[in-house]
Order: structure tokens, then C-alpha cells, then sequence
């Protein structure tokens, strides 16, 4: 508790993640209370007011088929708080299974799961999550899945390289001693201590994938249209570019707003995570 | 490199294979007259009904060849669709990697050698916004204000239509003018990245007991800077430099797709929307293997700048 209480200290110095934090908290409320706070339906056609700018009635404009934009930009953040945690979630459990086992065995394993990590870091990410999407159907299940599976490997490295110095200290002798099996002493008694870097690469991660979540439903890969996804408004944004500015403009603020506010969160955490520059609190 | 080549090969192989349908089907389920026997017979052709190793092994051995085979969609030979598309695509790379390099290193050690100064704190928000800026975003702004308020841009392509009618400096200036953009939304991740690294690798470095030494036996502060400082701070840069290449090539899709260069990044994304699988199959493999390149290639550096390195070996 003590810990977390010093960790909270160090977060709550620093103001630019607060205020990232607290802009994440206000994203999740607004993509909870969608239903209730969306001025119209993010889907309903409305032919008399196609692409017509902002204004009193439609606060950001309407889209080409006349669907107002605001609505459609909160119930796009669904999609991006969907997409960002689950497949962060993928990301890290396979890293952290991979990684760990990587770390404790070492040699052989080691070498086979890192050669492994080198192999996949040499696909650009991009093209290897195309041909992915190229096989399966484009929607959300498969973006999230794509993308958590091709975004493991950094995750993977940290945990290693954590695991490499762990696994030399007293506590696992301590606990190899009065005789724990394997999985129990790589889960329960190291993995717990190798999870900070871990964190702070899922703040991040959660950044990485809405941006490649809404560059793919951007390509028209990703969350198909008449549901709304940041990526698939901007679609019509490029559709309409000559004559529809609020349509490129809005979307593409929302996803920089959101990726920014995880990033300055993951940077606050990496400070007040860093345990180097936790000996002066101590005292 | 060589098993990491072989990886890349299986890697793609597998990733294939786990469609659904085979190609025979993506390729006869427009025409529904096409008989058992022709499927059978196609089948045959692509050698699909041989075991998945096997299959394998020969898929190794024409790739040797670099023999991906006839794209689905227009029956050419993949490889020479991908080789048209090559230079197009390193020339954007290589131009975006000099405007990163000439951009972020300065800004970066700028920032470190006056850090928390107004010039640092501008960048370092600059560095934010740039790793939170979707590229395909910034594009279409870009092209809204360059391209359609201003029309000082062409918004799409890499040549004018009148292109064969302009001396060879308009023509100069005409494939620069096309390129301003893509250029710069493909660096401009890149930049943000590469100062951040920079500025930090920087710090690290001017902490050191040796610049204090420098400084305190008077030299000037732009000789302790780029004789003794830059010199070692280079060296994780180099590295950084070499792993943005996958990220820059991948990157392709998107902004040659906005911009409609004919890149490699184009041809993937057509080609996964027509589910040409051996054109897919085989910009995979050549896009991973340049990226193994990118990697040698800042290898090679790192052993230029760092002198240990070339002692050890």
C-alpha cells in the first residue's frame, strides 16, 4: 500500500499526466454514457442536411449522408477504447508468456523465442497486419485480434530482460528451496515483480493501436461503415476534402486528443515507476 | 541473417495458409460454370494438393528463384509488379530518412545542451503531438491546406498529367512539388521519435566526467558539443535510425495510398483488397528482408562511429 501510495505521489507531480489521466477518465465516461449523451443517432440518414457545416443544430456539421457528426465521433470512441484495451490485452499476455518463459529457461528456449521476437520485428507491422486482414473478414474482432498479436514483442523483451536479473536473486533460491514447481515460481513470485515496465508499455500500447485501428478503418480495413469509427469518418473527410473541412478535421483531433492523453499517462507512469529514482522518497 | 530470411519465409507461408478458402476458390468463385475437374486441375497447377511441407519446400525453392508466381488479378509475374514499384517507394524512404536525420538531430541536441529552455519545452511538446498525430490525419490537413485552399500542391501522384511536355528542370520541379508531401507526412513520425532519442541520448552523454573535463580545460562550448559530445551520442541514434525502417516502409500503405504514389505500400493495400494472395505473399517477404537491410545497413554505421565496436571483432 505504502508503495502505491508513493507512486501516486510521484504520478501527481507531474501535471501534464494528470491532466492526460484525466482526460482518459473523461473519454471512458463519454464512450460509456454514449447512448444517453449522443445529440442524435450516430446512423440516422437525414438527406436535407447532407454535409452541412457547423452550426446551431449539428454542433460539428453532418457527414455526406447527412449523419451529424458529433453523435458519430462519440460512439467512435467505443470503437477506440475497445480496440486500445483488448488488444493491448492480447499484446500482453502473449509477451508476458513468451517473455517470461524466455527469461527464466534461457539458453536454447531463449535463443528459440528471442529468434522468434527478431523475426517478427523485421515484418513492418503494417503489411504483416494487412495480410492478416486480407485472409480473415475486416471488422472489429479481427482488427483487435490482428493487432494484439502483431504489437507482442516489445512487451515480450521487457519481460525478459527482467526476468535475466530476477532470476538471480535470493528470493527465487528462497523459493526453488522449499520446493515450488516452475510455473508457480515464473507466475506467482517473479512475474508480480517484473510487471512495471510491463505497465507502462500498455499505456502506450493502448495509444499504438487506437492509431493503427483507425488507420486501417481509414483504408476501409478496419470497423465497417454505417458504424461509426474515427478512422471511417476521416474516409468520408478524404471523400469530401474539397468541399467538407469538419469532416477531416474533428475526427483526426479526437484520435490525436486520445493517443496524446495515454501517452503523457504512460510517460508519468514510466517516471513514477522508475525504481532509480526512488531511493530519495524513501527517507 | 540467414535463419532470420528463413523465418520470414515460414512466417508468410503460415500466415497464408491460415485463409479460409483456398486460392483455387478465391480465383473460380466469380464463375460458377467452372467444374469439379477444372478446380481439381488448378488446384494441381499451384501444387495445392501436395502436403502443406512439401508445399512449403517448393514455395522455398522458387522464392529462391524470387519466382512468387502470377498475381491473381492482371496474370503478370508478382515480382515484376513489385520491382516497378521499388524505387518509388526507397526513393520516398531514403529522402524522409535524410529530412529525419536533418531535422531531429539538431532539434535534439538543441534541446539537451539548453534543456527545460523555452526552444526544449516547445520540442519536447512538438514530440507528443508527433507520436499522437495518425500520418493519414496530418495528410488529408496538409492537403486541405496546401492542396485546396492554397493550390500551391498537387495533392496526388508523383508527376503532373502534362508531364511530357515540360523541360527536364519543370519536370525537376514538378516530381519535387509532388513529393513535398508524402516526403514529410512519412518523416514527420519519425522526426518527433528521433529528437526525443536524440535529446535524451545527448543528456546522457554531457553528464559525463570527460565533457566536464573538456569544458573546464576551456574549450569552447560548440567544440565540447560536436567534438566530444555528438561523436558518442551518434551511436544509439544510428540504431534507432536502422529500426524505424520497418516502421517507415509500413507506413507506405497509408500515406502512398492518400497520396496515390505507386509505391510498394499501394500495391499491398490493392492487393489485399482484391486478396491477391501471391502478390501479398510476396511484397511480405521483400518488404521484411529490406527491413533486414535497414538493419545491416545501421549495423554497418554503428561499427563506423563506434571504434570499439570494429576492435572487438
Amino acid at each position: 500500500m505504502r508503495l502505491l501510495k508513493i507512486i501516486g505521489k510521484r504520478f501527481s507531480r507531474n501535471r501534464l499526466s494528470v491532466i492526460g489521466a484525466v482526460i482518459v477518465l473523461l473519454l471512458i465516461t463519454v464512450s460509456l454514457l454514449a447512448p444517453f449523451i449522443s445529440p442524435y443517432d450516430p446512423t440516422a440518414i437525414d438527406v436535407y442536411n447532407v454535409l452541412s457545416p457547423p452550426g446551431k443544430s449539428h454542433l460539428l456539421g453532418t457527414d455526406d449522408l447527412g449523419r451529424d457528426l458529433l453523435s458519430r465521433i462519440i460512439w467512435g470512441s467505443r470503437v477506440s477504447l475497445k480496440v486500445g484495451f483488448v488488444a493491448v490485452g492480447i499484446a500482453i499476455m502473449i509477451g508476458i508468456v513468451i517473455g517470461s518463459v524466455a527469461g527464466f529457461y534461457g539458453r536454447r528456449v531463449d535463443a528459440i523465442l528471442m529468434r522468434f521476437v527478431d523475426i517478427m520485428l523485421a515484418f513492418p507491422t503494417f503489411f504483416l497486419i494487412l495480410a492478416v486482414i486480407a485472409i480473415l473478414e475486416p471488422n472489429i474482432f479481427t482488427i483487435m485480434a490482428v493487432i494484439g498479436v502483431t504489437s507482442w514483442m516489445d512487451v515480450a523483451r521487457l519481460v525478459r530482460a527482467e526476468f535475466l536479473t530476477l532470476k538471480e536473486r535470493d528470493f527465487v533460491d528462497a523459493a526453488r528451496a522449499i520446493g515450488i514447481n516452475n510455473t508457480r515460481l515464473i507466475f506467482r513470485h517473479i512475474l508480480p515483480n517484473a510487471l512495471s515496465p510491463v505497465f507502462v508499455a500498455a499505456t502506450f500500447g493502448v495509444g499504438g493501436a487506437i492509431l493503427i485501428e483507425s488507420g486501417l478503418s481509414f483504408l476501409g480495413l478496419g470497423v465497417q461503415p454505417p458504424d461509426p469509427s474515427w478512422g471511417n469518418i476521416l474516409t468520408a473527410g478524404k471523400d469530401n476534402i474539397e468541399i467538407a473541412w469538419w469532416l477531416s478535421l474533428y475526427p483526426g483531433l479526437a484520435i490525436l486528443i486520445t493517443v496524446l492523453s495515454y501517452n503523457l499517462v504512460g510517460e508519468g507512469l514510466r517516471d513514477a515507476l522508475d525504481p532509480r529514482l526512488w531511493e530519495a522518497e524513501r527517507d | 541473417m540467414i535463419p532470420l530470411i528463413f523465418g520470414i519465409t515460414l512466417i508468410t507461408f503460415i500466415v497464408i495458409h491460415l485463409a479460409p478458402g483456398s486460392p483455387v476458390e478465391v480465383q473460380t468463385e466469380m464463375s460458377l460454370k467452372v467444374s469439379a475437374q477444372a478446380k481439381e486441375n488448378l488446384k494441381k497447377l499451384y501444387g495445392l494438393d501436395k502436403p502443406l511441407h512439401i508445399q512449403y519446400v517448393d514455395w522455398l525453392k522458387r522464392f529462391m528463384k524470387l519466382d512468387f508466381g502470377k498475381s491473381f488479378v492482371d496474370g503478370r509475374k508478382v515480382i515484376d509488379k513489385i520491382i516497378e514499384r521499388i524505387p518509388i517507394t526507397l526513393t520516398i524512404n531514403i529522402l524522409s530518412l535524410i529530412l529525419i536525420f536533418l531535422v531531429a538531430i539538431p532539434v535534439g541536441i538543441l534541446s539537451a545542451t539548453r534543456q527545460y529552455s523555452l526552444f526544449d519545452k516547445l520540442s519536447t511538446v512538438f514530440v507528443f503531438v508527433g507520436f499522437s498525430t495518425p500520418t493519414f490525419w496530418l495528410a488529408l490537413l496538409l492537403m486541405i491546406l496546401f492542396g485546396v485552399n492554397m493550390g500551391i500542391l498537387p495533392i496526388s501522384g508523383i508527376q503532373s498529367i502534362d508531364v511530357s511536355e515540360m523541360g527536364p528542370f519543370d519536370r525537376l520541379i514538378d516530381w519535387i512539388k509532388h513529393l513535398i508531401m508524402p516526403v514529410g507526412v512519412s518523416a514527420f513520425g519519425g522526426i518527433a521519435g528521433l529528437s526525443r532519442y536524440s535529446r535524451s541520448s545527448m543528456l546522457e552523454v554531457i553528464r559525463q566526467d570527460y565533457i566536464k573535463t573538456a569544458k573546464a580545460k576551456g574549450l569552447p562550448e560548440s567544440v565540447v558539443v560536436f567534438r566530444h559530445a555528438f561523436r558518442n551520442a551518434l551511436m544509439p541514434i544510428v540504431t534507432i535510425l536502422g529500426l524505424s525502417v520497418p516502421g517507415l516502409i509500413g507506413g507506405g500503405v497509408i500515406f502512398e495510398t492518400i497520396f496515390a504514389i505507386p509505391g510498394m505500400g499501394q500495391l499491398f493495400y490493392s492487393s489485399t483488397m482484391s486478396r491477391d494472395y501471391p502478390t501479398i505473399m510476396g511484397i511480405l517477404v521483400i518488404g521484411a528482408i529490406l527491413t533486414l537491410f535497414g538493419n545491416l545497413i545501421a549495423d554497418i554505421s554503428y561499427a563506423m562511429v563506434d571504434p570499439r565496436v570494429r576492435v572487438r571483432k
